[in-house]
């Protein structure tokens, strides 16, 4: 196997992986980043909306506000002074990726343009505030393109399409990854100082979702399986906004312009759920009232989804319902909006300037993911310990700034901030550290592991697990939960999990770009992570944020006021479970100020 | 509905399949709004895994999945299956090395995008205030249409010119030279301009068009193009009107 060193190795070309290869570049290390997709092709380029940051380019504004609604929107969960550093950071890395070029749309004095999104508030929930900087509804795309070109402007070393598939472990300290080269088929050994993970989120898991094919959760799985835990794996946010049936995000920048909700009876139900927020309201809170308006028959054409509508003299209608002065038409929302009407018009042959949009709840975003603390530290227990030689920031992390329930903008902001945070970080370790040696027999179980998949003789293909998978997760580990729901998730993805090893079937058996075996190897990462995931959301006896029990409907903050840590142990093939919650939510800022104690969440 | 799949095969590790050549799937109970990318998906999981393609994001943000569908480049994430007829041809893009199947060696691409300084260039002091650095409405509307370049190469490998020459930087490059050289934030213009003014630069560009209808962005590319050519001979991007607003001024007059 041919061995790479570099003191940096980065898991991940997306907005969080490429901010920390730029960060540790600049500060002086020999940096690598190993990515499955060419770097523009990553999932951040996919996010629509906005970022948000309390630049006040518009409204009076402030990071603690944002740090604030950031707690509150996590329902009580994220740990508070990860909370300040993200809103504090957000400032000055929005204002960075400008002064990297990112074309952000502006304002009438030329200011970075800003809108209005779920849950974000002036002055502790008094009132919606415009703190989403966004270019259009391309932001993320802006993002990664603006990152990918300063990273070549700083000859960033690139390893595109090397797909990682194990870590490295050797004394205790991370010491690389072993990833396939695509083209070849090849093992290759990246040996590093430092490994940082930045490889993205695992939606892929659920039937109906808004995350690319790729987003098959590969790093996360990787270090699952050397022992490192994952953290409140239970909460994984579903977007109130997928197109009906494809699960393609519609950005909640459209409700930022003005577009409701509205249910068979054509009322803009949110009313009654979020009276102050409405359809602003938190995620997790949207997504419940729609299937709750499902549920009560109120669907359209009695089916399970409601429509979105953004049609001008709609908005304008609830706009002077309000009493607000201002108005839209067609060319703002064309203007404001463009990639939302095209894939309106392209997938579903509705323009949104004309027709309400299919809506249903899509499986979006991950909150938890390998504990870290705020300097992208990967941490392993209930007492913050470091892991030496391991870094994870953006969607695979869990810092945790999002807590139970993530808010809109804040993920490009996590990857910001703490891709930044992380790349400074290690650059100043990687001075310090001195290289461990590779373990023995470097790579040759996970060589072996392709040799079984490449060579398994049984009668099912790999998609008839992925998709049966899928409709598991979706009906059982979805939006709303019992024990019982849980439980046959558990048991079903056991028995998925035993077919996985003993009788899937591979047509190719080739080794340049075999997408076969990839599959493959990517369904086994999707079952442990399906599997921790109910796991984790079978042991939290109550409801918070994205994680919502019939049988434990209330929030319970005297028993629950802690994180999820799962480990995974024994065999890989038939692995054990052990689960954690000794690590308490941190909340610093509520010991210094009263606001942002746990209380009811109400929008 | 059934449709017939005609797929221009090539597999480097299996003797007789190595050369080019054509393979045919059919597929019944097809939905006039299927995505043409989630029928490569059912050939590949129920027919045949060795058929090879790259995708991601699956609704043409990413870009991956760039293919020749009836001889046009386009997103097979953005194509349905009721735009194709019941007998489709589905082939790599052309003008790059074919890797297996319907996966192309795109190093030759970023390699020509990387010769253009694709970063932003100012190395002026920034502002005082630790603010960002102003831009009007109007100059950040003048190169809105060449941001949304997602580097997928539709544009670049439906050009003549570049099947017949491999050294011409291509549209797509030039798309995201475009793109720094019209932003008035951006300072190295001029160094642009000269790279493009090379003998594998604009020049090459014939104004066949193929670039413009084959973007799944609708980036009018061929007016990029004429905006760097202009400007180029002008000597700096300064004055340059929009290619759309000459248009209007030929057709209003």
């Amino acid at each position: 196997m041919k061995i790479h060193k570099h003191e940096v190795i980065i898991v991940g070309a997306g907005g969080a992986g490429l901010m920390a290869a730029l960060y540790a570049s600049r500060g002086g290390a020999d940096v690598a980043v190993v990515s499955k997709l060419y770097p523009t092709r990553s999932h951040t380029g996919a996010a629509q909306g906005g970022i948000g940051a309390a630049l006040g380019n518009l409204d009076e504004d402030k990071p603690l506000y944002h740090a604030y609604d950031t707690v509150k929107g996590g329902d009580y969960l994220a740990d508070q002074h990860a909370a300040k550093v993200l809103a504090e950071g957000a400032v000055e890395a929005v204002i960075e990726l400008e002064h990297m070029g990112l074309p952000f749309d502006r304002t009438s004095e030329g200011r970075i343009s800003q809108r209005r999104f779920g849950g974000h508030t002036r002055n502790f929930g008094e009132q919606l505030v415009r703190r989403a900087c966004h270019a259009a509804d391309r932001t993320g795309h802006m993002i990664l393109q603006t990152l990918y070109q300063n990273c070549i402007k700083q000859n960033v070393n690139f390893f595109d399409e090397f797909q990682v598939v194990d870590v490295l472990m050797n004394k205790g300290v991370c010491v690389g990854v072993v990833a396939i080269e695509l083209g070849s088929g090849e093992f290759h050994i990246f040996h590093g100082k430092a490994t940082f993970f930045a490889s993205g989120g695992w939606g892929r898991c659920w039937s109906v979702t808004s995350n690319a094919h790729s987003m098959t959760g590969d790093g996360a799985a990787a270090v699952l399986r050397r022992g490192v835990p994952l953290q409140d794996m239970e909460f994984f946010q579903f977007h109130p906004t997928g197109i009906y049936k494809m699960g393609i995000l519609i950005t909640e920048g459209v409700r930022g312009e003005g577009g409701v909700l509205l249910n068979n009876k054509g009322e803009r139900f949110m009313e009654t759920y979020a009276p102050n927020a409405k359809d602003l309201a938190s995620r997790d809170v949207v997504s419940r009232a729609i299937y709750d308006e499902v549920k009560k028959g109120n669907g359209i054409k009695g089916k399970d989804y409601v429509y979105l509508d953004v049609r001008p003299e709609t908005v304008n209608r609830y706009f002077a319902e309000e009493g607000r002065e201002d108005r839209i038409d067609a060319s703002y929302v064309e203007k404001k909006l463009p990639d939302i009407l095209d894939f309106c018009r392209t997938y579903l042959g509705v323009d949104p300037v004309k027709e309400p949009m299919p809506i249903q709840p899509t499986a979006h975003y991950a909150m938890g993911g390998i504990p870290t603390n705020t300097k992208a530290q990967v941490v392993t227990d209930e007492n913050w310990t470091v892991l030496p030689g391991m870094y994870a920031a953006g969607e695979v992390a869990c810092v945790s700034v999002h807590g139970a329930n993530r808010l809109g903008t804040n993920s490009l902001v996590d990857l910001i901030v703490f891709g930044r945070i992380g790349g400074i970080q290690v650059a100043q370790d990687v001075k310090q550290l001195g290289w461990t040696d590779l373990p023995a027999d470097a790579g040759k179980e996970v060589e072996a592991e392709f040799e079984r998949i490449r060579n398994s003789k049984g009668k099912t293909k790999p998609y008839e697990l992925r998709n049966a998978m899928q409709k598991m997760m979706m009906d059982n580990v979805g939006v709303y939960r019992t024990e019982e729901t849980m439980t046959e998730a558990v048991d079903g993805l056991d028995a998925l999990r035993h077919s996985f090893v003993t009788d899937i079937k591979i047509d190719d058996k080739g080794h340049k770009f075999n997408t076969d075996i990839i599959e493959a190897w990517e369904l086994g990462a999707l079952l442990d992570l399906a599997t921790v995931t109910a796991i984790s959301a079978r042991n939290r006896k109550e409801s918070r944020g994205a994680h919502s029990r019939d049988d434990f409907a209330k929030r319970n903050d005297a028993e629950w006021l802690v994180h999820t840590l799962i480990y995974q142990e024994g065999d890989l093939q038939k692995p054990a479970y052990r689960i954690n919650t000794e690590k308490k939510v941190d909340l610093s800022l509520a010991a210094e100020d009263a606001r942002f104690a746990p209380k009811e969440r109400v929008y | 509905m059934e449709v017939t799949f005609r797929i221009r095969r090539q597999n480097p590790e299996i003797p007789g399949k190595d050369k080019p050549h054509w393979e045919e799937f059919v597929l019944k109970e097809i939905d006039p709004t299927d995505r043409l990318l989630e029928m490569l998906h059912r050939i590949k999981w129920e027919q045949d895994g060795t058929l090879t393609l790259r995708r991601s994001c699956a609704h043409g943000v990413c870009g991956s999945d760039a293919m020749r569908i009836n001889g046009v480049n386009a997103l097979a994430c953005k194509v349905l299956m009721q735009d194709v007829g019941n007998k489709v041809t589905i082939e790599p893009i052309l003008g790059l090395p074919v890797v297996k199947d319907l996966v192309v060696d795109m190093e030759p691409f970023f390699d020509h995008y990387k010769t253009v300084m694709p970063f932003f260039i100012n190395d002026t002091p920034l502002p005082a205030d630790g603010r960002e650095r102003l831009q009007t409405q109007e100059d950040r509307e003048r190169f809105d249409d060449t941001t949304k370049c997602i580097l997928c190469a539709c544009c670049t490998t439906s050009c003549p010119s570049f099947w017949a020459n491999g050294k011409y930087v291509g549209p797509a490059a030039i798309v995201q030279a475009h793109r720094f050289i019209f932003d008035t934030r951006d300072q190295a213009a001029q160094d642009r301009l000269n790279i493009l003014s090379e003998p594998n630069g604009v020049w090459r560009c014939r104004t066949v068009y193929n670039c413009t209808p084959s973007c799944p962005r609708d980036i009018q590319v061929t007016r990029a193009i004429g905006e760097v050519k202009l400007a180029i001979r002008k000597g700096s991007p300064e004055g340059i009107i929009k290619v759309t607003e000459i248009v209007e001024r030929v057709v209003n007059s």
